[in-house]
């Protein structure tokens, strides 16, 4: 099944970054597809990227709002929230486990030997912070005279924006190079902190940091698709909660925000069958360890 | 004949919550398709930001 999960991020982080005509147009894609929103966090300035990131998106259609209202037009972001709201009404933050290139990239990050820590988990709050207030309250409502509000999480934080985008485009148009200041300064150091995190501990952005994550982990309870505990079954052992890369107990908290399904304790750790992935309340999955009754404890 | 895990199947009750959550998401996402926003979306999307380069 982590197979299935790896193939799967590949062919999602394809298709969202499937333009592969920038080392000659040397820009983005333009095409219609752009009208899409990406499930995961993928800077719609990338020049590959086909699809737009739906943070990106909120913030630019709240910074613009009072111009919108002037203009007559109702720019709240309701598409673009509707989407991941849809989105995590089904899978929650299986997106991020499963359909996100800058997690996918935290992943393989990771791989590098190392000393690994673990993250506080008090730091996993710190996204709700990120998506309530660099996200909808200061594009909102920091304006300049003309009344537009600057997308805050892009501009000041943002590390796939710098990755996908920034990087790309500074060597595309090497006439940008002379524009670089503070302002870059302060993401590229942030991005390679961020990145470096990345390898000694598990998805650090995508714990303490990334609001798109933090808005799906609104639906740990409410998902349609997520991993169901059998409490009779469950004897306590603690194994779930080496193998996840969460920081999850699963066992001690079922429906976690922080579970991104990637059902590594279910296929990994769990020898008594006490995790399954549901549909709605419908079992789904049984775990795939490969054991038969025969040799299960 | 191995019957692995089918006590899986032993029911459960259905859990009502998605059934409202995602018709909800999907009505706000016809209403902001409806006032036309994906075409500012799109508008957006096309143009190099700035912000996100850290440039602007
Ligand atoms: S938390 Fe953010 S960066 Fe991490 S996988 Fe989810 S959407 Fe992607
Ligand atoms: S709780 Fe299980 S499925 Fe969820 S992230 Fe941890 S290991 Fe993966
Ligand atoms: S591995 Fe299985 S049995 Fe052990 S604590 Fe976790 S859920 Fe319970």
């Amino acid at each position: 099944m982590e197979t299935v999960r790896k193939w799967v991020q590949v062919i999602i982080g394809f298709l969202t970054n499937s333009s592969w005509s920038f080392p000659f147009t040397k820009t983005i894609y333009q095409g219609p597809l752009k009208v899409i929103c990406s499930p995961g966090l993928n800077c719609y300035s990338c020049p590959a990227a086909t699809t737009s990131c739906p943070l990106g998106s909120i913030q630019q259609l709240l910074g613009g709002l009072r111009f919108s209202l002037e203009n007559g037009q109702h720019y709240f972001g309701l598409s673009v929230f509707g989407t991941i709201g849809v989105l995590g009404g089904l899978f929650g933050r299986m997106i991020c486990g499963w359909a996100c290139p800058f997690g996918f990239i935290q992943e393989l990050l990771h791989k590098i030997p190392s000393r690994k820590f673990g993250i506080p988990r008090m730091l996993s709050y710190g996204k709700y912070f990120f998506l309530l207030v660099f996200v909808i309250v200061l594009p909102l409502v920091l304006v300049d005279e003309f009344g537009t509000g600057n997308p805050w999480f892009c501009k000041f934080v943002c590390p796939a924006g710098t990755l996908e985008a920034g990087l790309p485009m500074i060597f595309l148009q090497p006439n940008l190079r002379n524009t670089l200041g503070l302002l870059f300064l302060n993401k590229f150091v942030l991005m390679i902190l961020i990145l470096g995190w990345a390898v000694f501990a598990s998805r650090p952005f995508c714990r303490t940091i990334c609001p798109l994550g933090a808005f799906y982990a609104l639906f740990s309870k409410v998902r349609l698709i997520k991993l169901h505990l059998d409490e009779a079954k469950c004897t306590n052992c603690k194994a779930c909660h080496h193998v996840c890369p969460m920081g999850v107990k699963f066992n001690e908290s079922p429906d976690d925000p922080e579970c991104i399904t990637c059902l590594a304790c279910m296929n990994k750790a769990c020898k008594f069958d006490a995790i399954s992935l549901e549909i709605g309340g419908i079992p789904l999955a049984v775990p795939d360890r490969g054991l038969t009754p025969a040799s299960k404890p | 004949m191995n019957q692995p895990t089918r006590d899986l199947r032993k029911k459960r009750p259905i859990r009502k919550a998605p059934f409202v959550v995602i018709p909800v998401f999907l009505l706000l996402w016809l209403i902001g398709v409806a006032t036309g926003e994906p075409a500012r979306v799109l508008e957006q999307a096309v143009q190099v930001c700035l912000s996100c380069i850290g440039l602007g």
